[in-house]
């Protein structure tokens, strides 16, 4: 699996999910916005970070980029995308993810762990994944409640694209679980054609055993297994 | 020229005396126009100048085999860590601007810090802060503290740099000047080391990053005066923040000091394009012909000190060898930044401004700069009266509660006590995924090199309290802290940086706190072997209603921990684990938060300290951690013995159960033993299996068996009674600031 993660004026996680896709073995490059020449990777990742300083709204800016049009393409081609916090919020306003990532319920930037449950197995990203356990990634952001009008959300749910709801450390939903009031604790998703994934929490800041946290490698890990086993 | 020519009326309005304007004269060998003396004004105001404090800092250990760059050469200190890489680390205060506008007071505390750090060729890998607000009811507390905290956090997190520690006090000492101190830390490859110099004549000298506006002019002559009423009137002085273009450029500038082209860079803080022309000049012993016409600005028709004296922010001064201006100026435009030259490198010494074709301010640079022609003053001192009247408390005037258990409450619930997690949930702590102490909460941070198996450990300490009661000892307190608080995390203190916060240098009882403080500063600091590599004076934190703030020399120390195994958490690790106490006990709730907030007597000497029994329990402590025989290590400091317990055993919820040793009971008081605040003492769990090692491997260094680690979600047992459960002390100790601040 040959990951490309894209570089915005602005992205300050791009360096950390490149040291774990390495860590974990995959083959990395960046991409720089400027550019429109994916350089034949498998799978695209928006990293996190505050693209164009997201003065406007969280990734509103960064989807004009000129690596955005390759990206698109990409999706459609059926390539693999994941964002991840800000990536999440970029795919979003692109149109690729569907919903909204809003103002978090408390009006204030959170940084602390949180727990998900899987919701689904049926994707590249989760498909190994344990339903019966719960895993601890951590969250940072200030825009990163899930939102999606009634019948969107209805469809999201009915089609199996939530990939992750927060829970509490022992795995149960709840208000106290849900960090920033999203609907339905949701904390990722991915497109109807299963292609595309998005997450607020980082996996990429829990994959270093230094870290004491190596749950979110287990999350990365799935993205090389398919295609390598 | 200009050809009204300034009074020295109008020097004194700019904060130049009567005496300095003479100097001037003398220096020029005429009168200064306005430009000239706006200059002038600004080297020498306190910010920029030390000129009231360079003497005694002077005094400060600053040599150790690991100092790359020694105090006040260059931007920050620098520390050789090993594996050709170095650290470059700093504080600085923000004070004055945080009290106008809190958001954009502190938002540039951060972006200023970060600049000295990557000026230098560093990346940032983490920060900290040490904040002091007045009274947590006042309704002004809670918007400079909403201000603050938020502002921090939208820089901080934006930038990318993860905030990893600090510390927050409250008194009614800062209700009118709060403190805003911002310290970074960032690492370099030694052969990539940039310095704040210029030299080649006919180099060019770029202006980089963001364009310079109106804003903050003035700013180091209103840092260098006492706020009041009328300091709101100085919003223009107050600067304004863009962490976007920070990020910018800080990758832009690394990337140009790796081209190799560079032959100094400074950024621009405090006094702008006029602190860091003159600066490098001196340094490099050459002369600048600066044209102003060529500065981007954001507005037209500026005038020539308005451009000079700028410190809008995102800002770098850069001279690069002739001939690459071109690789330059591709650099900055990959990253969007605006990129001019703006003159170029002489070898007259002398700054020469042009503006409109003419010849606005032609100044020698030397005679500007710290060091060189600025003023340097000794100030007179005297000994207040109420440091010996605080000598004279005596415990036993104090009547001993009634119910301890309620004091233990009332300090958990105490704003200086409280948990901080309202305030650090903000803050994104992870970034980087270099801060180990996420999910091994440390007393200072641990923070990984990435490539290496090194790890900066850190910390920020002040008590404020015992630095007021008695000066030299506080501030000895204050570095013992910060090295106890290193050494309980595994590592080994290296060197420390200071952010002097002190009130009216003219006021001859502040000026013998300050002189207090530098010589408890000096001792310790050579005790523990921690030089100096610099820091920040801030002069001037008072005013007219509250008088200056209690002297507060904040400490921000390094330390290096080798190895990810020797980390050691603060807190409780299983049921069964035994509990003991290192260090003498001492009768003693002098300066304790116990003796100020619950009998509100504030008249009493700093806590129980001895410089040699603190190094002893260093010595003591890294043993045990190298030979792996304990599992926690908590320093005992705000609320005593029992605040250490509690905060060690609710990061997990765990209960404990423990005892006031029977031989301590006839010379140690109750309150005392379980809430006072004497020094040099550290709390520690220990394996069951392993206590008979722990006890042999002490010897001869004092510790008491206090008892052990009871189960999760159960009680607090303190000599034998159910004090409080570990949810209701997690209630308390959680719910002060959310309520306060909700």
């Amino acid at each position: 699996m040959k990951f490309g993660i894209i570089v915005f004026p602005g992205s300050n996680c791009d360096e950390d999910i490149y040291q774990a896709l390495q860590h974990i073995g995959g083959q990395v490059v960046k991409l720089w916005h400027k550019d429109t020449d994916l350089q034949n990777v498998d799978c695209v990742v928006v990293p996190g970070g505050f693209s164009y300083g997201d003065y406007l709204r969280s990734g509103a800016i960064a989807r004009f980029s000129p690596i955005m049009q390759s990206v698109q393409a990409h999706a459609e081609r059926g390539g693999y995308v994941y964002g991840i916090c800000n990536g999440f919020q970029i795919l979003t306003e692109a149109g690729l993810l569907p919903g909204a990532l809003l103002r978090n319920n408390n009006q204030k930037f959170i940084c602390k762990n949180t727990y998900l449950k899987v919701a689904t197995t049926d994707t590249l990203l989760t498909h190994g994944l344990d339903r019966k356990r719960t895993y601890k990634i951590p969250i940072a952001h200030a825009e990163g409640r899930f939102y999606a009008p009634k019948e969107l959300l209805a469809e999201i749910e009915a089609n199996n694209q939530v990939l992750f709801r927060y829970v509490d450390a022992h795995g149960k939903q709840g208000a106290d679980a849900n960090p920033n009031g999203s609907l339905n604790d949701i904390a990722g998703v991915c497109n109807a054609k299963r292609n595309v994934f998005g997450m607020m929490p980082h996996p990429e800041r829990a994959a270093d055993a230094r870290l004491g946290n190596t749950d979110g490698a287990e999350i990365l890990k799935m993205l090389l297994q398919k295609i390598e086993a | 020229m200009e050809q009204q020519l300034p009074t020295v009326e109008t020097a004194q309005k700019l904060g130049v005396t009567p005496e300095e304007y003479d100097k001037i004269i003398e220096i020029l060998g005429r009168k200064p126009n306005f430009t000239e003396l706006s200059i002038f004004s600004v080297m020498w105001s306190e910010h920029c100048s030390y000129k009231n404090s360079i003497i005694w800092l002077k005094t400060l250990p600053k040599k150790s085999e690991r100092m790359l760059v020694e105090a006040g050469e260059e931007n920050a200190g620098l520390v050789d860590i090993g594996n050709g890489l170095a650290c470059s680390f700093k504080i600085e205060s923000h004070n004055h601007p945080s009290a106008i506008e809190p958001y954009q007071g502190a938002a540039t505390g951060v972006g200023g810090i970060n600049r000295d750090i990557f000026t230098m060729g560093a990346r940032p890998i983490a920060q900290l802060n040490s904040l002091r607000f007045g009274n947590l009811d006042s309704e002004r507390t809670k918007w400079i503290l909403r201000g603050v905290v938020k502002g921090i956090g939208d820089y901080g997190n934006a930038f990318g740099v993860p905030t990893v520690g600090g510390e927050v006090y409250f008194d009614p000492c800062y209700q009118t000047n709060p403190l805003v101190n911002a310290f970074s830390a960032g690492i370099v490859e030694t052969d990539k080391i940039a310095s704040a110099t210029s030299y080649g004549v006919g180099n060019p000298v770029f202006i980089v990053g963001s364009a310079t506006g109106k804003d903050g002019i003035h700013g180091a002559t209103f840092a260098s005066e006492d706020i009041s009423e009328a300091s709101s009137d100085k919003l223009p002085a107050v600067q304004v923040g863009d962490p976007f273009q920070e990020k910018l450029l800080l990758e832009a500038t690394l990337e140009l000091i790796a081209s190799g082209n560079v032959i100094g860079i400074q950024d621009m803080g405090a006094a702008g394009i006029t602190c860091s022309t003159s600066e490098m000049s001196a340094k490099g012993k050459h002369g600048m012909e600066i044209d102003l016409d060529k500065v981007p600005c954001r507005q037209a028709g500026m005038q020539s000190f308005e451009i000079l004296l700028s410190e809008s922010q995102e800002r770098m001064l850069v001279v690069v060898k002739k001939g690459t201006e071109a690789e330059v100026q591709a650099i900055f435009d990959k990253w969007d930044l605006n990129c001019a030259q703006i003159g170029t490198v002489t070898d007259t010494q002398r700054l020469h401004f042009y503006h409109g074709g003419e010849l606005v301010a032609d100044v020698p640079a030397h005679d500007l700069v710290l060091g060189g022609g600025a003023p340097v003053y000794e100030r007179e001192y005297e000994e207040p009266a109420y440091y010996k009247a605080y000598q004279k408390f005596d415990i036993t005037n104090i009547a001993m509660p009634s119910d301890l258990s309620e004091v233990a409450r009332f300090l958990l619930t105490q704003p200086n006590i409280a948990s901080r997690r309202w305030i650090y949930e903000q803050y994104d702590s992870m970034v980087g995924t270099a801060n180990t102490s996420t999910n091994a909460p440390s007393d200072a941070a641990v923070v990984h090199v990435r490539g290496t198996e090194n790890h900066l450990v850190l910390s920020v300490d002040c008590n404020g309290r015992y630095v007021h009661a008695d000066p030299e000892q506080g501030c000895a307190i204050a570095v013992a802290e910060a090295a106890r608080n290193i050494v309980c995390s595994g590592g080994e203190p290296v060197a420390i940086t200071n952010c002097l916060n002190f009130g009216n240098p003219y006021n001859k009882h502040v000026y013998w706190q300050f002189v207090s403080a530098i010589k408890g500063m000096k001792k310790a600091c050579e005790k523990f072997e921690t030089p100096v590599t610099g820091g920040n004076v801030s002069f001037y934190n008072q005013s007219s209603d509250d008088g200056p703030v209690f002297p507060t020399p904040t400490i921000g120390m390094l330390g290096l921990l080798e190895g990810i195994e020797n980390r050691m958490r603060l807190d409780f690790q299983s049921e069964g684990d035994a509990i003991y106490l290192l260090g003498e006990v001492k009768n003693d709730i002098s300066s304790s938060e116990y003796l100020y907030a619950f009998h509100e007597e504030k008249a009493s000497p700093a806590p129980y300290f001895d410089l040699d029994a603190e190094a002893a329990l260093h010595k003591a402590t890294k043993m045990l951690i190298r030979g792996g025989l304990i599992r926690s290590a908590h320093d005992l400091s705000d609320g005593g013995l029992f605040v250490a317990l509690a905060e060690s055993a609710l990061v997990q919820n765990f209960g404990f159960e423990v005892s006031q040793p029977q031989e301590l009971k006839a010379k140690v008081r109750a309150d005392a033993f379980w809430f006072g605040e004497s020094q040099s003492r550290i709390l520690v769990s220990v394996a069951a299996d392993k206590k008979s090692d722990f006890e042999a491997a002490l010897k001869d260094f004092p510790y008491y068996y206090l008892g052990v680690v009871s189960e999760a979600d159960g009680y607090m047992n303190i000599d034998g009674e159910d004090w409080l459960s570990t949810s209701k002390a997690s209630e308390l100790y959680e719910s002060t600031l959310p309520e306060a601040l909700a």
